[in-house]
């Protein structure tokens, strides 16, 4: 064992030696710093108490879009002189738990996603009961009035779905895959299911395993080879829409891919023309006005959206957009 | 109970692996045949089923699909003969391609610096894995499952930490990139398809994997640990570090995954991985190794990992309906197991 601590030493030594000579003089984090340093740094705005505000979401690890959801939150918390506390779980009744624990931490506020509404139904009720106002974000557009939320904001899943099929239609397109990276997703189903409904041509499903990139690569490249009049592929997260591409490509198919959500190398796909259009719902906007309209709540009894879901999207994204958009992306903010 | 152990023999001062046994004999004997036989089923079930799945294009997908499983199931397999196995070899891939893509770009090094830095960090977590196992003699499942959870925040955690975001960011633009897209994840074509080039990297690991399981010294001590543990220790097999040298073997069959997850994709999302681990096992299992230990062989995970990425294609090419895609998967799976499991038993009663 110590003449292999030994060896590990060295080798550490020595990777750390090449580290210093073996640099690159392209992109990296000496180019970020230097775009960085470009942007400004928000302070608070206001003067009132600090509240604490929380956040419990239903999403699962490292997922890029409550990344940006987060930044928009965290943003608006800053302005607004707000502590923000942010907590997730995918597992619905774990998510209830930790909306319970936050009213038992007595917050001055809740943002809440109702992706399982029957598991979040209780924990809802209960913040009510603690006089805690209570803003549903993202999804459960469908119960949040009925749970007795202030206001829901968010984009229709349904809706959303409508509009691909839609563009689609306009693109001209005839046989379409709607690529679900999570099996027995709600919000994943109803997007399909909307696009189906008003897509002229045929939309068939194709469930692919989210955690396992190369699983997901060759199982679009699996259909397309298996069914090569498929014109357009459409996926439901901004990382397969890259490896959707890879997949046409080696499959050696025409087919044009969409996809929903946004990031950076999404906003690059759409420039280079890789990617057709995406469908952005606009996640910093529903951090950001989840967080404000609490503090205008507590600050001045405000309500949005009139007793309706305050829509963030669907927002259609192509290629004319796609270059201001990149640099927002790049920041996480996109 | 290792495979390599006929009785008593009129030449004792012979190696025992010299001796000559009757080709039919020796094919019986190994332990790969059911799944051979599981996989030609599985082939033919699907050449009838789907029509595209014959196609050259087809296979070279499958075949992708096969190895980039392959690649871990062959160490994992090997692990399993020495009587172990490893649940954090799912996000322990992530890990890798993590630690090079974040070194790379932090430190604005040439990428190759940063493949350096993440096989030794990567061999490291594995050799953690084998010492704590053998110095603290608890079960290789609680063992690895803390590996598995903490990776998994750290992972997390160190993304975030460093990189702002949950997946890291681009070093395409980086120098040394198209090397080691040409080493990791390039295509090369052979009569008109293009093949992935992890096929070669699977193709080699097996080859390598199968002469220290028959041909080294290293290979009888990890059917000797996985046999019986004590009876090895008597006769003098250096058992713990066999056990460290398997589980560092992992670590670098994750190594090469990540590094191909990394430079075919060229971002890294830090919270995937998890659930992959026990597809390795499968394959493994698939493949004739025995849960516990002792008893198994490279080609044989290979020939799961086969089974595995036929099925999991070969539904989608068949264009069945996706809502039930998992259990198919499943039954799949089972059947060929069960058909491994029945010609081992045919072939073990007629030696």
């Amino acid at each position: 064992m110590a003449r292999f601590r030994t060896w590990v030493s060295i080798a550490v030594a020595g990777a750390l030696g090449l580290a210093l000579t073996g640099c690159s003089s392209t992109g990296g984090k000496r180019a970020e710093d230097a775009r960085k340093a470009q942007q400004a740094q928000g302070k608070a705005a206001v003067n009132t108490p600090k509240w604490t505000f929380s956040m419990i979401t239903h999403s699962g690890d490292g997922d890029t879009f409550w990344d940006i959801v987060q930044n928009g939150a965290k943003q608006a918390a800053v302005k607004d002189n707000i502590n923000f506390l942010y907590s997730h779980s995918d597992e619905g009744n774990q998510q209830a738990q930790l909306v319970d624990a936050a009213i038992d931490k007595k917050v001055d506020g809740i943002i809440v996603t109702l992706a399982k509404p029957d598991a979040m139904k209780a924990a809802v009720a209960r913040a009510q009961k603690a006089g805690i106002p209570v803003i549903t974000v993202n999804s459960g557009s469908a119960d949040s009035k009925k749970f007795g939320a202030l206001t829901h904001i968010g984009q229709d899943e349904t809706i959303a779905g409508e509009a691909v099929g839609d563009e689609l239609n306009k693109r001209g397109r005839k046989k379409a895959l709607c690529v679900l990276h999570e099996q027995g997703n709600v919000g994943h189903e109803q997007r399909c299911a909307g696009a189906e409904s008003t897509f002229d041509g045929k939309m068939t499903n194709l469930y692919v395993d989210g955690t396992n990139m190369p699983d997901v690569q060759s199982s679009i490249e699996a259909k397309l080879q298996a069914d090569k009049s498929i014109d357009s592929v459409v996926t439901l997260g901004a990382p397969f829409a890259a490896t959707a591409v890879k997949a046409k490509q080696d499959a050696g198919s025409k087919a044009e891919v969409d996809t929903f959500d946004l990031n950076e190398k999404v906003a690059q796909g759409l420039q280079d023309g890789s990617l057709g259009f995406a469908v952005d719902q606009q996640p910093y906007l529903q951090g950001y006005e989840a967080v404000d309209l609490l503090w205008l709540y507590k600050y001045n009894a405000d309500t949005l959206g009139g007793g309706k879901p305050v829509l963030t999207g669907p927002q259609i994204v192509t290629k004319e957009q796609a270059a201001k958009l990149a640099e927002y992306a790049k920041r996480g903010t996109r | 109970m290792t495979t390599t152990a006929p009785e008593k023999q009129p030449e004792p001062q012979l190696d025992e692996r010299l001796l000559k046994t009757s080709p039919w004999k020796k094919l019986l004997g190994r332990p790969e045949l059911g799944s051979v036989v599981g996989a030609i089923a599985v082939f033919v079930f699907f050449a009838v089923a789907a029509d595209s799945f014959l196609r050259a294009t087809s296979l070279a997908t499958v075949l992708y699909a096969a190895s980039v499983l392959g690649i871990m199931a062959v160490p994992v397999a090997l692990l399993m003969i020495g009587g172990e196995f490893d649940l954090s070899a799912g996000v322990l891939v992530t890990s890798s391609a993590l630690v090079s893509s974040m070194f790379s770009y932090q430190m604005t090094a040439n990428t190759w610096v940063g493949v350096g830095v993440s096989l030794l960090v990567t061999l490291a977590i594995g050799a953690f894995n084998g010492i704590m196992l053998t110095r603290t003699k608890l079960p290789s499942f609680i063992i690895t499952l803390g590996t598995f959870l903490m990776l998994t925040g750290m992972n997390l955690g160190f993304t975030k930490l460093i990189s702002g975001t949950v997946s890291t960011k681009s070093i395409a633009d980086m120098q040394g990139f198209t090397s080691g897209k040409d080493l990791f994840a390039s295509t090369f074509t052979i009569g008109g398809v293009d093949f992935k080039v992890t096929i070669v990297w699977w193709l080699a690991l097996v080859l390598v994997a199968t002469w220290i399981l028959l041909r080294t010294r290293v290979g009888n001590w990890i059917f000797a640990v996985g046999g019986d543990v004590d009876a090895a220790r008597a006769v003098g097999v250096p058992v713990n570090k066999t056990k460290v040298g398997l589980y560092m073997g992992v670590a670098f069959g994750a190594w090469i995954s990540g590094q191909h997850l990394l430079f075919s994709y060229d971002v890294v999302q830090s919270g995937e991985g998890v659930g992959n681990e026990l597809i390795y096992i499968v394959a493994a299992v698939i493949g004739g190794c025995l849960i516990t230990g002792g008893y198994g062989s490279a080609v044989g995970a290979a020939i799961g990992a086969l089974i595995f990425g036929m099925t999991s294609k070969g539904i989608v090419f068949a264009e069945w309906n996706s809502d039930w895609f998992k259990f198919f998967l499943g039954a799949m799976l089972l059947l060929a197991t069960l058909l491994n499991h029945w010609v081992r038993k045919r072939a073990e009663a007629s030696k």
